[in-house]
């Protein structure tokens, strides 16, 4: 049984900044065919002041965390049991090429099911930009096989 | 607004949002995904990892997925109307598996001063199988 007195543990705050290349790297592995994300001038022309992180890219500010998957080590997990049980994005602002993203997150919930062979870790995560607005946040649960 | 985005005014509860078909899941795509996102969790590259892990093979990551049905959300709408975006991921996408994406709106609400389309998205396997399930809010 994972250590459920982590629960409300917050991870230590980090920063990443968001590279044009990188934008454009993640579009070609998606097989993404829209000009907006790898082109800046379909960007702008789409309303976007630079280049967009598509919907899903705030996961990816977690995984560039100083540590990979934090609660790993907090939780004294083994990586190879754990899976993606859900994910939640709430947009609030855009993140684009060029913005330096602080992301802060906690432990929100742990539970199990099955009779404890599947053990539930639900993380709550937020994303400010440099200018310090508030632009997503996410909610994502772990699944981890006991 | 981008070419690709169809006109907001003729969306209401019934409209599809055009589907995903997406090449089938290789190798190559598990690992440029690994890199490009992030995610080097080694159970999606490397198959002895699997292996001991308890897996018969390496297996696509939940986001990749996630990222195909972003991509047919964000080719019907802009982005800058996508409010939330959610969904749980029901089935492992193993190898080889022709992913299609597809969703309709199935409500139409207010929320803070905005008229939202609920859609209904799922991505699901060659046979049916769903892989994940969830919803999507966007701005009409």
């Amino acid at each position: 049984m994972l250590d459920r007195s982590k629960i409300g543990h917050e991870f230590p705050s980090f920063s990443v900044d968001i590279e044009k290349g990188r934008l454009k790297f993640f579009a070609k592995a998606i097989g993404e065919t829209n000009p907006v994300y790898t082109d800046e001038e379909a960007a702008r022309a789409a309303g976007f002041k630079a280049l967009p992180a598509p919907p899903t890219f705030m996961m990816s500010v977690d995984l560039d965390a100083p540590e990979f998957l934090p609660m790993l080590s907090l939780l004294e997990m083994d990586l190879g049991r754990v899976l993606h049980g859900a994910q939640d994005f709430e947009y609030i602002g855009q993140i684009y090429a060029g913005d330096t993203i602080t992301q802060t997150s906690k432990i929100l919930d742990m539970f199990d099911k099955k009779g404890g062979a599947l053990e539930f870790i639900v993380l709550e995560s937020a994303y400010t930009n440099q200018d310090g607005e508030l632009v997503g946040k996410a909610q994502q649960t772990i699944v981890y096989r006991n | 607004m981008s070419d690709t985005a169809l006109s907001s005014d003729k969306i209401g509860v019934g409209t599809e949002i055009p589907s995903l078909e997406l090449p089938p899941i290789n190798r190559t795509t598990l690992a440029l995904f690994a890199g490009a996102s992030g995610d080097h969790n080694p159970i999606h590259i490397d198959i002895d990892f699997a292996k001991k892990a308890g897996m018969p093979d390496v297996f696509a990551h939940g986001m990749l997925s996630m990222a195909y049905l972003g991509r047919m959300l964000t080719n019907w709408q802009s982005q800058a109307k996508l409010r939330r975006f959610s969904n749980k991921f029901a089935a492992i996408t193993q190898l080889a598996d022709v992913i299609t994406c597809s969703g309709k709106v199935v409500e139409m609400i207010e929320q803070n001063g905005e008229t939202i389309a609920r859609c209904e998205i799922q991505a699901a396997k060659a046979d049916g199988t769903q892989t994940l399930v969830g919803e999507a809010l966007v701005a009409v």
